[in-house]
């Protein structure tokens, strides 16, 4: 087939609440070529994080599918083999710095047991090494979780996938817990990365000048469809969608009117019939 | 400079500390020569545990009885010391049973969730409502009397107590994301749970064990102060209450009030220990 990284077609999935359904993801397709960025934009409830999941495998799609560099990604891994080799794929840096790490375990220990379930060269040198490419220092590695700032614990993090070499990282709201100077540096890092190792992204935010930062082309979700989608600062400068419309004039910057923002969403509502 | 910020930081007031650290001191000082003791007892015990001696009958502590003597003239430092072995494995035997069935019926349960969880869930409601010396004294009936009976019979009605406190404990560690990092790694959930979870529920799980070891302590000497558990003549202190028993209505309280302060000693102590180690247990991976 294509050279694309990553495939997704017709993804489905629904969540039970209640006595109804919510469809959190209705019928997604993209796809991201090697060292591509794909941004994942849209407000809150959309389905961004549930795509995000269903890639990883922590939650089963309904229907559709998921290919990595052509290799189909089974709905529920069953069996330590079929784990690992999804794993070995794709991996996640999740939002909460804080949670995300294991708080029992030093960096170090972090890192090298990641790479020895993957059968990996570990050891005191590979980790020094993936401090370095985080952009922490080696006596990090000895630090717990407690210790390091939000932002060092986002690099560990990233080191903590990258110790995985996956052909692809999902990134959900990974820099939506941190400051604004601290982002800008996740962000770097982030093309760094991309850069140097050609793994590609997806980059999950509610951010729309942050996914500018890191993107090549950008998803625009709106309860669990695709609005819009195309190069980044296209969608960005001159997007086509009314809802990408919307969502581009509700971000706070100069002038920026909330009752304004408010009425715009009412007229959006009323056109898509909600 | 660190020091010098966490020491203003840890903002407890300083002679609340002090005297905690006191406590703590004495508790366990005190549970290393009990347990010394316990070990040692043939050689720092200064009689033997059933060395009768009519001419020295219900002596008060003092003399060659350091704490006084029974009906029988049997010394009970000495009988105190040779029983503490069995009045201390017995709490242990039964809390490492019961823990080693609760934890991982508590953890199944909040992983798996299901019809586990389900029957869990209606085991501990049962349990709860039930009274558990009445449970106790139920399995004693069938399989007969004996400490080891006894034992079991405690280890099943504290089992489900520790599954639901693990159940609980593991449900909020299981919501933490850094678990959904592990199985994003490809850490399977056998692995995930022996590996990772459990010991990251031990600091509050050991404070809960310590009361719970207190509380095995006590219903052990009470079954045997029935005469359900440990059978004459061993010295168990639950036993030896009961044997002073007697004596009480002619007023000689030695003899049950030597044991009865031992056991009441050690449950403190145990607690005293058991909650700051589990503090600290907890300070060291804790943010
Ligand atoms: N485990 C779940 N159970 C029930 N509903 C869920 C679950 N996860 C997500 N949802 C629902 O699916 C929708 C999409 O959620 P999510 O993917 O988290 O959105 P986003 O990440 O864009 O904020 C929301 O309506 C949310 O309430
Ligand atoms: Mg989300």
């Amino acid at each position: 087939m294509t050279g694309h990284v990553l495939e997704v077609a017709g993804l489905q999935k629904a969540f039970r609440v209640g006595a109804g359904n919510v469809v959190a993801c209705n019928n997604v397709s993209f796809v991201i070529p090697p060292g591509g960025s794909m941004g994942l934009v849209g407000e809150s409830g959309s389905g961004k994080s549930t795509i995000a999941r269903m890639l990883v495998g922590l939650e089963a799609p309904d229907a559709g599918s998921i290919h990595v560099r052509g290799r189909q990604l089974g709905t529920r891994e069953r069996g330590r083999a079929a784990r690992l080799r999804r794993a070995k794929e794709i991996q996640m840096v999740f939002q909460d710095p804080y949670g995300s790490l294991d708080r029992r375990l030093t960096v170090a220990q972090c890192l090298d047991q990641a790479m020895k379930l993957h059968g990996l060269t570990s050891g005191a040198a590979r980790v020094a090494e993936l401090l370095d490419q985080v952009g922490l220092l080696a006596k990090h590695g000895d630090s717990k979780p407690h210790q390091l700032s939000g932002g060092q614990r986002q690099r560990v993090a990233i080191a903590r996938c990258l110790a995985i070499e996956p052909s692809v990282m999902v990134l959900d709201e990974a820099v939506s817990a941190l400051d604004v100077s601290v982002q800008a540096q996740i962000l770097a890092l982030l093309n760094e990365i991309r850069a140097s190792s050609g793994i590609a992204l997806l980059f999950v935010s509610h951010d729309l000048a942050v996914v500018s930062e890191v993107t090549d082309d950008v998803l625009v979700m709106y309860r669990g469809s695709i609005m819009e989608q195309g190069p980044t600062g296209r969608v960005l400068n001159a997007p086509e969608h009314s809802y990408s419309k919307l969502l581009i004039s509700s971000m706070p910057g100069p002038g920026w009117d909330p009752k304004d923002v408010l009425q715009r969403r009412a007229a959006f509502l009323e056109e898509v019939g909600v | 400079m660190s020091s010098l910020s966490t020491s203003t930081l840890a903002s407890t007031p300083v002679i609340g500390r002090k005297k905690r650290d006191v406590a703590y001191l004495v508790s366990l000082g005190f549970l290393i020569v009990v347990v010394a003791a316990a070990l040692l007892a043939p050689w720092v015990a200064p009689y033997a545990a059933n060395a009768v001696d009519f001419t020295a009958i219900w002596q008060a502590p003092g003399g060659a009885h350091l704490l006084g003597t029974d009906q029988v003239g049997q010394d009970l430092f000495s009988r105190l010391i040779h029983g503490a072995r069995e009045s201390l494995l017995g709490p242990l035997a039964l809390l490492a049973l019961a823990t080693v069935f609760g934890v991982t019926i508590g953890t199944v349960a909040a992983w798996n969730g299901g019809w586990i969880d389900v029957v869990l869930a209606r085991i501990t409601d049962v349990m709860f409502a039930f009274p558990g010396l009445l449970f106790v004294v139920l399995v004693i009936a069938v399989f007969g009397k004996g400490p080891a009976t006894a034992i079991v019979a405690l280890a099943l009605a504290y089992a489900p107590v520790i599954a639901k406190f693990t159940r609980s404990l593991a449900l909020a560690e299981m919501a933490r994301p850094y678990v959904d990092a592990y199985r994003v790694q490809g850490v399977g959930g056998f692995f995930l749970c022996v590996r990772y979870i459990i010991p990251n529920l031990t600091p509050p799980l050991l404070g809960y064990l310590v009361v719970l070891f207190g509380e095995g302590l006590m219903s052990l000497a009470t079954l045997s102060f029935l005469g359900f558990g440990a059978q004459p003549p061993s010295s168990e202190w639950g036993l030896m209450v009961q044997e002073g028993q007697s004596g009480i209505i002619q007023g000689h309280i030695w003899p049950t009030l030597v044991p009865g302060a031992a056991i009441a000693a050690v449950v403190v102590a145990v607690n005293v220990v058991g909650v700051r180690l589990s503090d600290r247990l907890n300070s060291r991976f804790e943010r």
